[in-house]
């Protein structure tokens, strides 16, 4: 039963691993075996879901060296919902991205399966020292997906974050060592355990750790002062990969929203987070504002929706994360499908490409501009759909903290200009015809695929949008289990409390 | 053995974010491998130091830890892969422009 944890690692893993023992057969072989992989996750995204929901917590020890000792991967319903919405996500750029993105470079699959992985081993982690090896492992992908295709903006984007993300990397190893020789563990919740009653002359090592740590996880969510490297890196990126990349950011949220609930409540960094993502919206929709590409817009999209989340995340109470988390879940989805509209749309302009400039006319092609609309809709945060909903919930959540008025006025000003921005891309786009510029072009194969994709995506925001009553609750469930740190530390520890230690 | 130790992680991480500040990819590359061979250095040290022993032996102790030794083994593996593939996507960059400056001059990447 507590095998199914291992699927989440081992579907990708196949997936991307199997078909390069192939041979020579190539593209096809790769391309059946990651639409599949990533397809099965599916189901078993939903079946871990259910696992998580009746609120237990399931344990999987590696070679069944129990915690603290060994590895241990834990399900917990947080995550279970980054799954689900992971592996929503990822289906839907799957599909768009078969007969476009795979056949601009080689390997595309094996890389995408390699990133998923990475992905679901991160919210899977138990211990820190896992969290970083998950870490490496959607890093290296990251940066091989993210020089995928040609041209040496890409490559030298690759770089940047390649060089950016080592950095990062030495300091999580630094605050990792810095931990481990304040407490003596690494475990998540053996941590949490000790972190009550440690040592006062390894409290400043533990502080110490302990920031270096919210820093590291801060860069891969692009919270402010070290976001800069996004808009960048995404603009670069083919579409897709961009729309996956949407995830990313998540992950680094994720990992903040685990270790201040869990092993930091004590170190109060709600305050500092919240300043830092005051200013990561202004910097966000700053950018839309001023974006030159569709591309650019929806990288800076990104960093509104993770300014967002965090302004909500950042008071750690019960509403505010859960008004957090399911915004993240809406948020992800809806930055994914503006990418993919985007690179569509760019697609289908020729060589305007997605420049936010008057270019070809969309005569009789109404599919295109209904989508971005609605992914514009999404982004926005504008009723009928889900991001309205979770921004009330956030403003909210906001009333009982300390902050309000500045909250209210970065969230909702954030809105205001992000509507402002996407109305005018939306507006150059489809309302402005340049001279001699005729008509967009058809493009060639695969279509039913690629439209299936965004047409997944979409679903899948109406479907949180209708069901956003459910699936508030289910966050509030969420937040719930977050704040109740015992429980997690009996589930992980289990035996090992009674036999003391 | 505790000072020694300090000192060359000390020099390391001085020389490596010096390095790695430099405008030419070269020089960052070279700046971020001193920086994990620092931060290897640090790891081991995070268990506490002891000379002249071994973990894991029937030797009489102290022993040292044995938990660090494993975390280094894995991050030394993890920053030896990075690093080659760091400079395999840096020689592209350099083939594909020409030059292995980072600070690209205005122009030459739009938007």
């Amino acid at each position: 039963m507590n095998g199914l944890l291992l699927l989440p690692l081992l579907v990708p893993l196949a997936g991307g691993l199997l078909p390069l023992f192939s041979g020579r057969s190539g593209l096809a072989m790769e391309r059946g075996a990651g639409l599949l992989a990533t397809l099965v996750m599916l189901p078993v995204a939903v079946a871990l879901f259910q696992a998580a929901a009746g609120g237990q917590i399931v344990v999987y020890a590696m070679g069944d060296w129990q915690a603290p000792f060994g590895i241990t991967l834990v399900l917990d319903r947080l995550a279970a919902w980054m799954i689900l919405v992971t592996a929503v996500l990822a289906a839907g750029v799957m599909l768009f991205s078969v007969g476009r993105a795979d056949e601009s470079g080689r390997h595309f699959h094996v890389l995408f399966q390699f990133q998923l992985l990475g992905i679901y081993g991160a919210f899977l982690a138990g211990d820190l020292f896992n969290l970083f090896v998950f870490f490496e492992v959607l890093l290296i992908a990251s940066y091989a997906l993210l020089s995928h295709g040609a041209g040496a903006e890409r490559t030298m984007a690759a770089v940047r974050v390649a060089v950016l993300n080592l950095l990062g990397s030495t300091v999580f190893l630094v605050a990792v060592a810095c931990i481990y020789s304040a407490a003596g563990t690494l475990n998540f919740a053996d941590l949490a355990r000790r972190a009550a009653d440690l040592p006062a002359d390894r409290l400043g090592l533990w502080q110490a750790g302990a920031w270096l740590l919210l820093v590291v996880f801060a860069l891969k969510a692009a919270l402010l002062p070290l976001g800069f490297w996004l808009p960048g890196a995404y603009r670069a990126a083919d579409g897709a990969v961009a729309a996956l990349f949407s995830i990313l950011t998540k992950v680094g949220v994720v990992a903040i929203i685990r270790v201040c609930t869990l092993i930091f409540p004590a170190l109060d960094a709600g305050p500092v987070i919240q300043v830092a993502a005051l200013g990561t919206l202004v910097l966000g929709f700053t950018g839309m504002l001023s974006a030159r590409r569709l591309a650019g817009l929806a990288a800076h999209a990104v960093i509104v929706s993770v300014g967002v989340l965090f302004v909500s995340v950042a008071l750690f109470t019960r509403d505010s994360l859960a008004a957090g988390l399911y915004y993240a879940a809406h948020g992800t989805l809806a930055t994914g499908l503006l990418f993919l509209v985007s690179t569509r749309i760019g697609m289908v302009r020729g060589e305007t490409g997605d420049r936010l400039v008057a270019g070809p006319a969309f005569r009789g092609r109404t599919a295109l501009p209904v989508a971005f609309l609605l992914a514009a809709v999404a982004v926005a945060g504008l009723p009928p759909l889900g991001g309205f909903l979770a921004k009330l919930a956030i403003l909210d959540a906001a009333m009982s903290g300390a902050g309000t008025a500045w909250t209210f006025a970065a969230v909702l000003g954030a809105s205001l200009f992000s509507i402002v921005a996407l109305a005018r891309a939306g507006t150059i786009v489809f309302w402005t015809v340049g001279r001699d510029r005729g008509e967009v072009v058809e493009l060639p194969g695969w279509r039913p695929l690629a439209v299936s994709g965004v047409a997944l995506l979409l679903v899948a925001l109406v479907l949180l949008a209708a069901f956003a009553g459910p699936a508030l609750d289910q966050a509030g469930e969420v937040a719930a289990q977050l704040l109740d740190r015992d429980a997690y530390v009996r589930a992980v520890l289990g035996a090992g409390l009674e036999g003391g230690s | 053995m505790e000072a020694l130790l300090a000192t060359a992680i000390g020099a390391l991480v001085a020389a490596g974010v010096y390095l790695a500040l430099r405008p030419r990819l070269f020089s960052i590359l070279l700046g971020m491998t001193l920086l994990s061979y620092a931060v290897n250095l640090f790891l081991l040290a995070s268990g506490g130091v002891l000379a002249d022993t071994a973990p894991l032996t029937d030797r009489p102790g102290p022993w040292p830890d044995p938990l660090p030794q494993a975390l280094v083994l894995t991050a030394i593996v993890i920053s030896f892969g990075m690093t080659a593939l760091v400079i395999v996507l840096a020689l592209r960059a350099v083939s594909e422009r020409g030059h292995d400056r980072v600070d690209a001059a205005p122009g030459e990447e739009g938007e």
